[in-house]
């Protein structure tokens, strides 16, 4: 019972898993710093703490799905690296797409419950227009990470489907909170 | 498959979920943007918030994957009961997991803080709030992604599927929450 004792005990899953944990907090807290720097502007414009979390967790799902899909596609034979690639570039028109869909109504649905709940200091149209900036951006991020990643497991010969999404996950994370600050730095 | 049609088919398949965890998010940051004075009470705090969210999704993200794949194998039974012992470790691990990086989070935290020279708050305030916060929201997400794959997985649907948005939805709200509520406790106890 050897696969027993390692993959259901409890000493053989905290083994495995947490060195990554470690590494991938250390990842995120490298964004909790670019926070902390503007902690000042986000305490003054609640609407745009709003967005700190929708912006992380849209910038890692819009990753994750995309490293999902390279990662079904590349075990299935059906992903070949080149820029011509109907599979690469239809995955990346929909993952742009999904952002500019999404993002402007993210920016909307924060100002309006932050405007119920607490008031708001900055206009809708300000708001709107720094989530779908920082959407955009992201969007293009993630899909130039994802294809980063998986080609590198493929090139390295690793399993895409360990590897790639929780990288892409915790690199969108990341730049989910860089993307934002910078968008917040031009635009408000 | 012509590009436009494959860009057609992931844009639909991605949207609802897309758009659900957009919801969850959007409730997180309302408990976030209501949380500004605990932020300024608490130097530091804001440094924590994406690593332990993002921890969430890892550690019970992949407890979710882990339970599918042995529903898959048929290694486990849909049924809640506390006799199975690989349900037991599998739920023991993540808890154990989420709690200690949560605790380690912290302390890697006020090392950085201090190495950049910006202030924070004692180490021993940010690591009883990061454990706190930890294992309960660890019990909370543990009942909900036990729940969802099992219920989902009795009713024919593929866990694999379901663990992910049923994580990401939940895991923010849940984890700004009990942030929340482990600041306000550690702050009545006199920390900060």
């Amino acid at each position: 019972m050897t696969e027993f004792a390692s993959q259901w005990s409890v000493p053989g899953i905290v083994r495995t898993m947490f060195p990554i944990l470690i590494v991938l907090t250390a990842i995120e807290l490298g964004s909790g710093l670019v926070l902390d720097t503007f902690e000042g502007t986000l305490l003054q414009y609640p609407s745009l703490l709003v967005l700190v979390p929708v912006t992380i967790g849209m910038a890692g799902n819009l990753g994750s799905i995309l490293a999902a899909r390279f990662s079904t596609a590349f075990h299935l034979g059906l992903l070949s690296f080149t820029a011509t690639d109907d599979r690469l570039a239809g995955n990346a028109i929909a993952t742009l797409a999904l952002a500019v869909t999404l993002f402007p109504l993210v920016g909307a649905g924060a100002w309006l419950l932050q405007a119920v709940i607490g008031g708001t200091a900055l206009p809708l149209r300000t708001v709107v227009l720094v989530a779908l900036v920082s959407g955009s951006l992201l969007a293009v991020l993630a899909i130039l990470v994802t294809t980063v990643t998986t080609y590198a497991a493929y090139r390295f010969e690793l399993d895409p489907d360990d590897v790639v999404i929780p990288v892409v996950t915790n690199v969108c994370d990341v730049l989910g909170v860089v993307v934002l600050f910078g968008a917040v730095r031009v635009l408000v | 498959m012509t590009v436009r049609e494959v860009a057609l088919e992931a844009y639909r398949e991605a949207l609802p979920v897309l758009a659900l965890s957009a919801v969850g998010g959007l409730f997180a940051g309302v408990v976030l943007g209501g949380m500004d004075a605990e932020l300024q009470d608490v130097a530091g705090l804001l440094v924590l918030v994406p690593a332990l969210l993002a921890t969430r999704g890892n550690v019970y993200g992949s407890l979710g994957a882990r339970l599918g794949s042995a529903l898959h194998q048929g290694l486990i039974d849909p049924r809640f009961s506390f006799d199975d012992d690989r349900i037991n470790a599998a739920v023991a691990a993540a808890l154990a997991n989420g709690v200690l990086i949560s605790g380690v989070a912290a302390v890697m935290a006020v090392a950085l803080l201090a190495m950049v020279g910006r202030p924070s708050a004692p180490l021993a305030t940010l690591v009883a709030i990061a454990l706190i916060a930890g294992f309960v929201s660890g019990l909370l997400l543990t009942i909900a992604v036990v729940s969802v794959v099992f219920v989902g997985y009795r009713r024919g649907l593929n866990p694999d599927t379901l663990a992910g948005p049923v994580v990401t939805t939940t895991g923010d709200v849940v984890g700004i929450a009990t942030l929340l509520g482990a600041t306000r406790l550690v702050l009545a106890l006199g920390g900060g």
